[in-house]
Order: C-alpha cells, then sequence, then structure tokens
C-alpha cells in the first residue's frame, strides 16, 4: 500500500497530462461513474454530510488498523472529487488520516471546483474524514 | 425600442472575461450589475461629499442630506408612494421585512392569524414564524399549484377575520411567476387585513404605483435594480407606520431622550436609527434614473421578448424540464435535466463564462413541493441579449453531452 504523499504525488501527475479544464473535467465525471457504489444501507440522515448544494454520505469503517471509507453523492462532479478523496484517505491507518497534508488539491489545477466552498461540500467532507480518524485512533 | 449596446456600454464589468470567456451574467436574480452612473456616485460622494446626514450645520453636511433626500424623492416618485416620509430606508428586502414583522409582532394576539405562500423566499418565512413564535399568531401557508402559480382557491378558505396580515412575494425568485397582487390586496383589505408584497424581484422589471397597489407594505433591494448592495426600500402607508413601534433604537430615531421617557422622531426617522450607508442611498439615485431613463414599460416588454426567446430555446434540450410555468411570468427560467444535478450543470457552464445559479435558491419549501435537490436558474436583465441566450444554451448543451 502507498503512503498518502505518493498517491498524491500519483493523482497530480494523472492530472498533469491534461491540457485544458474540459478534460480534467471528464476526468473527474469518469472518476465519478466508476466510484464502487456504497452500500445502500448506509445512505441515512446520519452519514449525510451537509454541503451547500449537492449531498454526499460518507460511512467509514474500521478494520485490521485502517479505515475504509465509502461514499455517494448526487452529483456526478462531487462523486469524482470523493473518488479521489477516497483513493488518498481510504486503507490508510487512522493517525496517517488524522495528520494527513491534502496538498493535491492546488497540485491538480482545479483549484476552483476542488476548493472548500460551500456548495461542493468537500471541506466538510474532509472534515468528517479526519473526525473519523480521530475517533478510531483513540 | 431599447437600444441595447448602448445599455451595456454603461456597465463596465460586462466587458470582462471568466475563464477566458465573455461573460454571460445570467444571475441577475441574485443581484444586477451596476451602471458607471452608479459607481461614479459612491465614488464621488467619498471624494468629494462625505459629511453625515441629518446632523450638522455645516455645508457638507448639509450637501450629504439633501442627496440623500433627493433618493427618497426619487424612490417616492419611481413607486408613486403618497408622501416621501413613507420610504423607510433599509439594509435590502430581508432587513424590510424584518423590521415590519417585528413591529407587527406586538400589535397581534393569540389566535391571530399570519398568511404567507408556498413560494416564498427565506427571507419572508422565517421572520413571520418568528413573529409567530413570539406572538402567539398562527402562519397559515397559501400553497403552489403545478405550474408553480398560488392556488387562490385556497387563498380564499384561509382568509378570516383572524387573518391580520398577508406576506406574499410579487414575482417569485426562484420560479418567475408573477402574482396577481392585486386581487391578493383587494381580498385581504376585504378581512380588514393588512398586506405586504415582497418586490425583490419585481422592482426592476415592472411599473409600480403604490397609490393604485394599495399595498399596505411594499420593499425591495436597491442591489437587485442596479444600485449598491446594503441599501434597501421599505414603502409603508403613513397611518400604518405610525402605530409600527421602531425596530431599533439609537440615535436619528429620537425626538426626545430621557432616562425618564423617550419619544420618537416622525417619520421617516422613526425607523432609521443610526448613520445610514449614506453613499449607497446617494447612488441608488443614479440606479432609478437609470431605470426610468429607459422607461420601465420598455424594461417589461424587452425581458418579455427575451424570456420568450430564452423559454423556447431552452426546450429544444432533450429532457430539460422548467419549474415555473404560469401564464404570467418574469425573466426566470428555473429548470432540470433529466438525470443530472443542477450543481453539476453549473460548475460546467461557468466555464464556458456563463454565470447562471444552483440549488435552492433560499425556498426550500418550492424544492420541497417539487421534491427536487434545487434547480438550475436562468435570470434575465435588460443588458442581456438573444446571443448571450444562444451562448448559454450551447454551454448547458455542452454541459449535458459531458455528464451524461
Ligand atoms: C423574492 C426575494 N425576497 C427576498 C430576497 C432577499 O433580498 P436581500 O438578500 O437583498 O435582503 C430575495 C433575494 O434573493 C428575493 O429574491
Amino acid at each position: 500500500m502507498s503512503t498518502i504523499k505518493e498517491i498524491q504525488t500519483e493523482i497530480t501527475e494523472d492530472f498533469a497530462i491534461f491540457d485544458d479544464w474540459m478534460q480534467k473535467y471528464e476526468y473527474l465525471i469518469d472518476l465519478g461513474k466508476e466510484l464502487s457504489p456504497i452500500d445502500e444501507q448506509y445512505k441515512t440522515e446520519d452519514n449525510l454530510i451537509k454541503g451547500c448544494q449537492s449531498r454526499v454520505w460518507l460511512h467509514a469503517e474500521y478494520t485490521k488498523g485502517k479505515i475504509i471509507y465509502t461514499a455517494d453523492s448526487d452529483a456526478i462532479m462531487t462523486r469524482g472529487i470523493i473518488a479521489v478523496l477516497i483513493n488518498v484517505l481510504s486503507g490508510q491507518s487512522p493517525s496517517e488520516i488524522a495528520n494527513a497534508k491534502l496538498d493535491f488539491i492546488n497540485k491538480i489545477g482545479l483549484k476552483e471546483q476542488l476548493s472548500p466552498t460551500r456548495a461542493n461540500g468537500l471541506v466538510s467532507m474532509i472534515k468528517q474524514m479526519k473526525i473519523y480518524a480521530l475517533a478510531f485512533n483513540n | 425600442m431599447l437600444d441595447i449596446n448602448k445599455i451595456r456600454a454603461q456597465f463596465p464589468i460586462l466587458n470582462r472575461k471568466v475563464n477566458g470567456k465573455d461573460l454571460v451574467y445570467f444571475d441577475n436574480g441574485a443581484t444586477t450589475q451596476k451602471p458607471q452612473s452608479v459607481i461614479d456616485a459612491e465614488a464621488t460622494y467619498y471624494a468629494n461629499e462625505n459629511s453625515n446626514v441629518h446632523r450638522g450645520v455645516h455645508f457638507l453636511s448639509g450637501l450629504a442630506t439633501d442627496k440623500f433626500e433627493e433618493t427618497r424623492n426619487t424612490v417616492q416618485a419611481f413607486i408613486g408612494a403618497k408622501h416621501n416620509h413613507e420610504i423607510i430606508f433599509t439594509k435590502g428586502t430581508t432587513d424590510s421585512i424584518n423590521l415590519v414583522a417585528n413591529g407587527f409582532r406586538t400589535l397581534l394576539n393569540k389566535g391571530d392569524e399570519i398568511i404567507i405562500s408556498e413560494m416564498e423566499h427565506h427571507s419572508n418565512i422565517v421572520p413571520w414564524q418568528m413573529c409567530c413564535e413570539i406572538s402567539g399568531a398562527t402562519l397559515k401557508v397559501i400553497p403552489l399549484l403545478d405550474n408553480g402559480s398560488l392556488d387562490m382557491h385556497e387563498f380564499d378558505n384561509l382568509l378570516s377575520k383572524n387573518t391580520k396580515l398577508v406576506s406574499v412575494s410579487h414575482i417569485s425568485n426562484a420560479l418567475g411567476t408573477v402574482n396577481d397582487i392585486e386581487t391578493i390586496i383587494a381580498k385581504a383589505h376585504n378581512f380588514n387585513a393588512k398586506v405586504m408584497i415582497d418586490g425583490a424581484q419585481a422592482a426592476s422589471h415592472v411599473a409600480l404605483d403604490m397609490q393604485k397597489l394599495d399595498a399596505d407594505f411594499y420593499c425591495f433591494s436597491a442591489h437587485k435594480l442596479f444600485g449598491p448592495t446594503g441599501v434597501g426600500v421599505l414603502y409603508g402607508k403613513e397611518e400604518i407606520l405610525n402605530v409600527l413601534p421602531p425596530y431599533q433604537g439609537g440615535g436619528e430615531m429620537i425626538k426626545e431622550v430621557s432616562f425618564a421617557k423617550t419619544t420618537y422622531a416622525c417619520l421617516p426617522h422613526k425607523f432609521e436609527a443610526g448613520t445610514p450607508n449614506i453613499s449607497g442611498v446617494i447612488a441608488f439615485k443614479q440606479a432609478i434614473d437609470f431605470i426610468t431613463d429607459l422607461e420601465i414599460a420598455e424594461i417589461t416588454k424587452y425581458e418579455e421578448e427575451l424570456l420568450k426567446y430564452a423559454t423556447a430555446e431552452v426546450l429544444k434540450i432533450e429532457g430539460l424540464k422548467i419549474y415555473g410555468t404560469a401564464a404570467h411570468k418574469s425573466g426566470i427560467i428555473s429548470f432540470n435535466i433529466e438525470g443530472l444535478h443542477p450543481y453539476d450543470i453549473g460548475v460546467i457552464v461557468d466555464k464556458m463564462g456563463v454565470a447562471i445559479r444552483t440549488g435552492h435558491h433560499c425556498t426550500q419549501p418550492i424544492m420541497d413541493r417539487f421534491n427536487i435537490p434545487g434547480t438550475a436558474r436562468i435570470s434575465l436583465s435588460v443588458y442581456n441579449t438573444k446571443q448571450e441566450i444562444d451562448v448559454c444554451v450551447k454551454a448547458i448543451k455542452k454541459a449535458k453531452l459531458m455528464l451524461s
């Protein structure tokens, strides 16, 4: 398993091949479509992260010292973002997740899209992922 | 006939690029852009006229006061109010509604009823909920029909001798419906109820005449009418404003202050505590002059033409559904495309320079009514063009292609 840092470098390289926003968005949309679905039973009010516009459900499970995240959203671009975040953080240990510095967001040139605005709920999603990490760390 | 190019030339922001593309600004329901005259008036005030109003005996204070009051007279003429002291300057529509709701709660008793509608903006819902909570009055809601117009039959059923106030929007910001407020006002008055109209989406689009309309309160925001942010208007009939208790206490709004008893200033100052947004109010006059120079009837006519064109063009997009199809509509098109989330549409068209709004538009009850998470919304203004509609439609089609 690669470290969070290594995965972020990989993602940055993946996005670097695209030279315009449209290709990047299309890639993100594809990632959104491919995101493994969350188990329907976890799409509950409790697991709902209140972003402003699109709804995001996040579920976390702790097994063998690692946290496995599954998530979903009703907006496809948000699903793409979720897919990237899960790729970075899922399967890592709680302490690594809690301490992770997510610097790929600025590097992949999708700053407006991935920046922590209220609209896409990204900031709440990262916060919630870290809260799970802190909870499982104890 | 309006010369749209000449109008556009007055709005510097319309020349800018967004994401490398010419800006197509279709979020006028949220706020309109500002003409150079408004921008200049703000700067001129601070460069040449800055002084507090209604206080000093010195030259500049007199000048600022005169200009401030000139805007009040301009608003009076613009909306056909009987007296200039019936025009209260506030921070905006939200502030105006809160002012009335706050005062009204002292005039209400348990068993009294307030009627609003299902299409209201949150700012015309929450203040009344707060008012009812404190006064013990009950809030009643006129439901929506499927086409996004009010169920007037149900309105008749809700009206009773308990009804003390009806507060509805003139034009819906999320659906574009133009409500038949003349009928609503007349019916409410039959029961001696007062009527407040939220004109936030109307004042820059349709002609207003308070004396003919006979509304007891009418309010709107300067920023949706080519003016500055932080300025709003509350119109109220003199006799009602006189019995409504003041909203905020402070300077300007008093006649005499002592620890034994303070008496309040007369209208409009009773409701204008503290130093107001002087530069904004002064610049607001330029915004109204801009509209008056074009003639509001011409604006209405042109926007109707744009709406008709835009509606026909977006409906050519397969799977697109418009929410709000009432017979009488203003330049607002709220839509969804089958299988797509409005948020996704919004972020992609933005990349092509097109600014539309997505989300619930501060009208969650409407979204619940139609069982949708939100809509994408095009809202038009007088400086928009058919070419811009074409660019927008193309951008939506592209988004659809990318997302499907
Ligand atoms: C119908 C309606 N009412 C009230 C408001 C609130 O206006 P403001 O935010 O300027 O107070 C808006 C603005 O979006 C509106 O469209």
